[in-house]
């Protein structure tokens, strides 16, 4: 993956201990691959496979289990995200009102099809409904939801969330 | 937790909600209570910060003792978020900003005097008089049973969903009814499964009852997987104990003692408040061991998922809890009899649990008396689209979509025209104009092409194209498909490259019977419900709007303008003034002429992006 050979894995002391805490407290937890990987992405902000390997160790299933596990659901990211994450719903009810046009409007200001840019600062996905269908069409940066989005919206949006 | 305490806490937290009921008579005023939405659709729109400055303006005038601010679940408009009501008066003040806090708190809650000029402008009867919020055309033909607490109670609260008859079903349950009595009384209330197939839940129950085991499991189905679809968030937001109760109501029928609620990842105010909802019910005895006195044991927890449609499918959704790829597997064994971890399972819908202590507290003859003769009782949806009133609607089954769409939900913005409703998302399928006058249930729906799915009904007007919403909903299904079974996998992926020729103008009439064919092979041979029902957007379309397809097939034109290759710009000489602002704002300079004459659009050129035909202020850029 050309993106992960951008973005060499520097996780720190602090993380990896909250890691193995987490870990621990799952050990005799029914079904606890997801919970464990959803704390440890909540941790690093992605799930390198150097992370995946401890939590593999740990819960004493395979490593091929686990990437598994992480390649199917979309919420997990074996890449890491840019500083600012931006969401585009491409729920129906955004769809309808156009939020198509306002994902290719990102992309190309962006200048990126979708994931990180080189500078490591914004990143780009498109999302599934996130619940705000009365403000379709709903673009997010981070935690702020911007709604009834027009595209020369878009520039002004993108210029508050600077490196 | 006795019997005796319940109704001590409840007569107590009634008193303490105060004044929350519209009362237009009162001369007087001396309580008041402001309601703040704390959905996700107002809380984007910040209404927090609205919260905040509430709580803080009133403290400031000096009005803590008199005036309570609340946060609650969803109010229903969403399209008119942030929404604040304030009680006695039912005062709906709409798309509030948080600099017109200071001024309502001011003239509202200090002057008694009602800020018109904020509220919605429908329940503003004359200057100063305003209408109750169920005569407006959004809530009068509306009936809230399972939204019956959204909006009304604060969330995170037990006390306020014990002040309205909380935990006293599950009380009356476990006190005097056999399990077979709760069966008897879900078999015959007649209802039915909200998360899409419309399984009778009684039978569902009597089931899992009748398996021997151990061990057995009460799941709810929080994964809503309809993109454009809200019910069950707004549920689980603004009364998340309803849903507690009912699944401590379903352990007991089935001789359980242990549950999950399976969480969509997308929904964290969601999971916060039912967090809270949990501990706060084991902390007064209405979860955990010995409930009520009575030896019954029933503990939750909360799992979240990480973005994969067809873990809302019930055996995926298990196989998900139990730490794997969501993948599902064949029926039988049903759940009923091998479920979570192998053991007999139940699994209900959000909406489907918001009903049963309703069900039990007021009988199923109650419940049984509305609806239609095979639907019974009331169907939330979230209205969305190309709609005025976008926002959450739960109305008796049987009634049609037309009032749906006409009456609650205001009609069509910018006068366009209805083309389509879609129903039952990437399972289900359009809804023409012919047919709006239809009675929706579960049956009807069917007959129809669509189905009821689980409650997200989107609009769209002359604008969509119907055949790229067909492919919209082929390329979730593409996206969200498995990969376990070959007919769903590739099936759906030649499905979507066939669209994707229609949309192109590459397609051939026979294309389109390829594709009718094809579909009836995906239906049949699927594994689950996803890839069983994944054809049904484009059988739909093409059973409706053929004449859609057929315009990109033969004419190689897109009707709505929709489909970028088969979409052309031009100028029309005649209304043309010359004003050289398309050619400025063409990003390729694919537009050329002089000041004062007409300009022209060189096709080779054009991006097809449209950005001439919003600049033009004369309307002389047609597109077709
Ligand atoms: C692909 C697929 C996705 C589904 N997604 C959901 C969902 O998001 N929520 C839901 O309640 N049911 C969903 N269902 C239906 C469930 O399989 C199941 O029928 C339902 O949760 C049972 O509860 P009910 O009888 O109360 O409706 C889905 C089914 C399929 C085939
Ligand atoms: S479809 Fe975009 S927020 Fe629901």
């Amino acid at each position: 993956m050309a993106q992960n050979a951008k973005v060499p894995f520097n996780g720190t002391k602090a993380q990896a201990d909250e890691l193995e805490k987490v870990l621990k407290g799952l050990k005799n937890v029914e079904g606890a691959l997801m919970p464990a990987l959803q704390q440890a992405q909540d941790i690093y902000g992605y799930l390198p496979i150097e992370v995946q390997e401890v939590i593999a160790d740990r819960l004493g299933v395979s490593l091929a289990e686990v990437f598994g596990v992480a390649t199917f659901y979309s919420q997990f990211t074996l890449t890491p995200k840019g500083k600012y994450k931006i969401g585009v719903c491409l729920g129906t009810a955004c769809y309808v009102k156009g939020s198509g046009e306002i994902y290719a409007e990102l992309q190309k200001q962006l200048g990126i099809e979708s994931g990180i840019t080189d500078d490591l600062v914004y990143s780009l996905d498109a999302t599934r409904c996130i619940g705000c269908c009365g403000l379709a069409p709903v673009m997010t940066v981070n935690d702020d939801v911007y709604g009834k989005l027009t595209k020369d919206q878009i520039a002004g949006i993108l210029a508050k969330y600077k490196a | 937790m006795n019997y005796n305490e319940l109704v001590a806490i409840k007569e107590r937290a009634l008193k303490a909600m105060g004044p929350r009921a519209a009362d237009h008579t009162l001369k007087e005023i001396k309580e008041r209570t402001v309601l703040v939405c704390g959905g996700t659709g107002c809380t984007s729109g910040k209404s927090r910060v609205i919260l905040e400055e509430f709580r803080e303006e009133v403290a400031k005038a000096g009005l803590s003792d008199r005036v309570k601010v609340i946060m609650t679940g969803c109010f229903g408009l969403c399209a008119l978020g942030p929404v604040v009501i304030v009680y006695p008066e039912g005062a709906f003040y709409s798309q509030v900003h948080p600099e017109y806090v200071h001024e309502i708190v001011e003239s509202h809650l200090v002057n008694n005097t009602v800020l018109t000029k904020y509220l919605y402008k429908e329940t503003v009867k004359e200057e100063g008089v305003i209408k109750a919020l169920n005569e407006t055309d959004f809530y009068r033909k509306q009936h809230r049973l399972a939204l019956r607490n959204c909006g009304v109670i604060d969330p995170e609260n037990v006390e306020e969903y014990i002040a309205r008859d909380g935990y006293l079903a599950l009380y009356k349950v476990l006190t005097s009814m056999s399990q077979d009595d709760v069966v008897k009384v879900m078999l015959d209330s007649g209802l039915r499964g909200r998360g899409g197939a419309g399984f009778p839940t009684g039978r569902k129950w009597m089931f899992a009852k009748a398996s021997q085991a151990d061990k057995k499991f009460v799941l709810c189905n929080a994964d809503e997987g309809d993109p454009g679809a809200f019910m069950d968030r707004s549920v689980l937001e603004g009364d998340p104990h309803a849903v507690l109760e009912a699944m401590a109501i379903a352990a007991y029928t089935i001789g359980s003692d242990q549950g999950y609620i399976y969480v969509r990842a997308e929904y964290p105010i969601a999971v916060q408040r039912l967090r809270i909802a949990i501990k706060q019910a084991n902390e007064y005895g209405l979860l955990g061991n010995n409930i009520f006195g009575t030896g019954f044991n029933f503990n939750v927890e909360v799992r979240l998922g990480a973005g994969a449609f067809v873990c809302g499918e019930e055996t995926a959704l298990m196989v998900s809890i139990e730490g794997n790829r969501g993948e599902p597997r064949p029926r039988p064994p049903f759940p009923a009899v091998k479920g979570l971890f192998a053991k007999p399972t139940i699994l209900n819908n959000v909406e489907t649990y918001a009903n049963v202590a309703q069900i039990i507290l007021n009988g199923a003859e109650w419940f049984a008396s509305m609806g239609t003769e095979k639907s019974k009782g009331t169907k939330v949806f979230a209205l969305g689209g190309k709609i005025t009133n976008t926002g959450l609607v739960e109305v008796p089954m049987g009634t049609t979509l037309r009032e749906i769409i006409e009456e609650i939900g205001g009609g069509i913005p910018n006068s366009k025209k209805f083309k389509a409703a879609q129903t039952g998302g990437p399972s289900g399928g359009c809804i023409p104009a012919e047919k709006m006058d239809v009675a929706i249930d579960y049956d009807n729906l069917i007959a129809i092409g669509s189905m009821m799915g689980s409650g997200g009904l989107i609009v769209m007007d002359e604008d969509n194209c119907m055949v790229d919403i067909a492919k919209f909903f082929l390329e979730f299904t593409v996206d969200e498909s498995c990969g376990k079974c070959t007919p769903c996998r590739i099936g759906t992926k030649r499905l979507y490259e066939l669209l994707t020729k229609v949309t192109n103008g590459t397609a051939e009439l026979e294309d389109l019977d390829k594709m009718e064919e094809l579909c009836k092979y995906i239906k049949e041979n699927s594994l689950c419900g996803l890839g069983q029902t994944a054809p049904n957007p484009v059988l739909s379309t093409l059973r409706y709007f053929r004449d859609e397809y057929v315009a990109h097939v033969v004419e190689k034109r897109c009707p709505a303008g929709v489909c970028k290759n088969l979409v052309s710009y031009s100028i029309q000489p005649d209304k043309c003034k010359g004003c050289t602002a398309c050619a400025r704002k063409c990003p390729v300079g694919a537009i050329s002429g002089t000041v004062k004459n007409p300009h022209v659009i060189d096709k080779a050129k054009c991006i097809k992006c449209g950005a001439c035909m919003a600049t033009c202020k004369f309307g002389a850029i047609v597109k077709g």
